[in-house]
């Protein structure tokens, strides 16, 4: 039963990162803008699929809700509004000698980070991978607004200030300026 | 439950995607898109490093809960920073945006 488990979670996994990567890959070297914003919007369901199978519901949803509800139709209505003529049937030049600079430094740079992760011991002796189950959505409220020590008041009312700022501030850049 | 291990490199090579994108293309939205990809990749980094490693604590899922809302009013602002851009120069290249103030 176990085994079974652990299999299904794996192919469930491989399922995600192909979409994921596939996807990513698409995103960053296809010319049309408009597609790089679908294939983004593909990404982040992936993620998304990346929480659930890790038992976080809750990240999950607020992925789907704030991510490909809210995020990528900004996108979307802002590659609109920039312009017909420009953006939506636009093919996008990339010099070659910049995409094989681009791809060679983040080569590189994955080699490294994939060196320093894999090779390092601490996290075979910490990890116990542990099956925590599903966060129960009591915890989840009760840390967010409690101020005890790991609760989660200050920063949740940061955000609610931050998010007014970046209103008015969006606001303030976007305004048409009157004439004088 | 999947290997850590998995967690990380799908991570690292996302990040690194992103990356790519970001040093390669040239339009200012999909540069925005490809900062997306690299925040994305980070957050699965922290759910994945709590769930792992301390599955009692949840640390990491609200850092990644708080940063999912930073990432939005982020790309929000950078959006209106965006049109107001076009607006001015009308192009959407970095290459444009020479000077700020004119």
């Amino acid at each position: 039963m176990g085994g079974r488990c652990i299999m299904a979670n794996l192919i469930m996994f491989i399922i995600l990162a192909v979409v994921i990567l596939g996807s990513a890959v698409m995103c960053v070297t296809t010319t049309r803008i408009m597609r790089a914003a679908t294939f983004m919007l593909f990404v982040l369901f992936g993620v998304a699929g990346l929480y659930f199978l890790l038992d976080y519901t809750y990240l999950g949803a607020a992925q789907i809700s704030v991510y490909a509800g809210g995020v990528t139709m900004i996108y979307v209505f802002a590659i609109q509004l920039v312009g017909k003529r420009t953006l939506q049937g636009l093919v996008e030049r990339v010099k070659t000698s910049r995409a094989v600079c681009g791809a060679l430094v983040a080569l590189v740079s994955f080699a490294v980070v994939a060196l320093v992760l894999l090779k390092n011991e601490f996290v075979s002796k910490a990890c116990c991978s542990a099956d925590g189950g599903e966060v129960p959505m009591e915890v989840i409220g009760q840390s967010l607004l409690g101020s005890e020590k790991y609760q989660y008041v200050l920063p949740f009312e940061f955000i609610s200030v931050f998010l007014l700022a970046c209103i008015i501030g969006g606001i303030v850049v976007s305004r048409k300026e009157e004439e004088k | 439950m999947v290997p850590i291990e998995y967690y990380f490199v799908l991570s690292a090579l996302l990040f690194f995607i992103g990356v790519f994108g970001f040093v390669t293309r040239r339009n200012l939205i999909a540069m925005l898109i490809s900062i997306e990809l690299v925040l994305n990749a980070v957050d699965l980094n922290f759910a994945a490093f709590n769930r792992m490693l301390f599955p009692g604590e949840l640390e990491g899922f609200f850092m990644t809960l708080f940063s999912i809302g930073v990432s939005a009013a982020e790309s929000a602002v950078a959006i209106a920073i965006i049109i107001n851009v076009y607006r001015n120069f009308h192009s959407d290249q970095v290459n444009s945006i020479e000077n700020m103030k004119f």
